[in-house]
């Protein structure tokens, strides 16, 4: 099997690898890079587990080819937290106890903050179809909505 | 697997023509990529459609109708307000396709071509009177939109052909459409039944529309009894009632684990006088702002 040469931007830094026309850019992220943050829950898309922003897109990164990423620019959780320092976001998540078992929580921070990229003061039905497909099994979704309208405030107040 | 990047059409039909294998044409990936996972699909050559000019785009045609790309998601037909405004029965059919993620990737083209009757997108397409443009080994032809499925997973695309566009008409003025579909769910969900109403009015009354069912036949259908029922009426309560009653005449639904065939018929009756009452009211806002605008 031929692998690709792929060059692409990941969390601002231009990286390079080797990718199996048939691997997915999720395998890509984990296997060639060592990001492990984004999971992968069902493969399917139907998750969210694997949310990723391609080109500033929220997408699933099982439904992207690795070498479809050549020359785009890729946004992952590991890109998150500015130095030590958490987004408002992760310490939100933490203040509300968001999560449980944490195997969604990357995913779910990332489609977040692509939610409050574009529009700083959604409401709470608003959040709740943006990450519609975002699943958790563990906290029932209310703390997660909590935490996400908060941090939406916060950076609000912030600006 | 072999992965080729054409930048023209012409080449992805040479690359397909000249494979020998299983090809896949790639734009979204958000049906190809389950496919290839699942292992339903082994293609020997995946030729990804994005890299060719054009294909994310929207734009109008000379006759004032839209072009939209092969490659267009569902996101971008959302925000693009002159599209919306022409067409908002189109666009939200595609927007109920699967999740945020999914719309940043889904396109209408691979919805069609997936050959799913309860596909969200294909009823509003049918409705509007849109058409694909087509490239393969023959040479380029066009089809209706409608004549693109022939049952679940099938289409008449020959081998090696693509599409190339889809193509709306003019909305032209006095005109609105809609779609609606049941599902248990809000979200994340597939249609136990779809509707889309597209009409043009004179006046008061309905001059002429088109109507589609998804997920009650093995096709989407277009429902021309349906549509016959509100030709000439105000779309008062008679007209309303026949709608209802042709409407569910036409449906043929099969009973699965989402709905029993009956209660599918139903539905489908109670969907389609909704979605042409909001059909009927949004020709009537947009007309009122047209007017607006003259004075």
């Amino acid at each position: 099997m031929t692998r690709i040469h792929v060059t692409a931007t990941v969390n601002g830094d231009p990286v390079e690898f080797l990718a199996d026309p048939r691997e997915t850019l999720l395998d890509c992220l984990r296997d060639h890079l060592g990001l492990t943050g984004s999971k992968e829950g069902c493969g399917t898309g139907d998750c969210g587990a694997c949310s990723v922003q391609m080109d500033g897109v929220l997408v699933c990164s099982c439904l992207v080819l690795g070498v479809e990423a050549e020359g785009r620019s890729i946004d992952t959780i590991e890109g998150m937290a500015t130095g030590g320092d958490l987004h408002p976001l992760q310490r939100k998540f933490i203040e509300h106890a968001a999560l449980q078992c944490g195997f969604c929580t990357p995913g779910i921070l990332v489609a977040a903050r692509a939610l409050l990229d574009q529009n700083p003061d959604p409401t709470e039905q608003e959040v709740r179809y943006w990450l519609a497909g975002n699943l958790c099994r563990c906290t029932g979704y209310d703390k997660i909505i909590r935490a996400v309208m908060d941090a939406a405030a916060e950076l609000r107040g912030a600006a | 697997m072999r992965y080729h990047r054409p930048e023209s059409f012409e080449d992805a039909v040479a690359i397909a023509a000249g494979s020998g294998g299983t090809t896949r044409f790639l734009a979204g990936g958000t049906d190809v990529l389950v496919q290839l996972r699942a292992g339903l699909v082994t293609p020997d050559d995946l030729i990804d459609l994005k890299h060719i000019p054009g294909v994310a785009e929207i734009v109008r045609t000379a006759d004032g109708g839209w072009r939209i790309g092969i490659a267009v998601t569902g996101a971008q037909m959302g925000r693009h307000a002159d599209l919306v405004r022409d067409w908002p029965g189109v666009v939200e059919g595609m927007q109920l396709v699967g999740s945020t993620q999914v719309q940043g990737r889904a396109t209408p083209v691979g919805n069609l071509c997936n050959g799913s009757p309860a596909a969200d997108s294909v009823p509003g397409l049918v409705a509007a009177g849109a058409r694909v443009d087509i490239l393969g080994p023959g040479g380029p032809r066009s089809l209706a939109v409608e004549e693109v499925p022939t049952g679940p997973g099938r289409t008449t695309l020959r081998p090696g052909e693509i599409i190339t566009a889809i193509t709306l008409p003019p909305r032209g003025a006095q005109a609105g459409d809609a779609y609606l579909r049941f599902t248990p769910r809000t979200e994340m969900d597939i249609a136990v039944v779809g509707v889309a109403v597209n009409l043009r009015l004179d006046g008061e009354r309905i001059a002429a529309a088109r109507i589609a069912l998804g997920a009650v036949a093995p096709t989407v259908l277009l429902a021309d009894a349906a549509a016959a029922a509100i030709i000439g009426t105000p779309l008062d309560d008679a007209a309303l009632t026949a709608l209802a009653t042709a409407a569910t005449a036409a449906a043929n639904p099969i009973s699965d684990k989402r709905g029993t065939a009956d209660f599918r018929k139903e539905i489908t009756g109670v969907l389609v006088r909704r979605a042409a009452r909001i059909a009927y009211d949004r020709v009537q806002a947009r007309t009122g702002i047209q007017q607006g605008e003259d004075k």
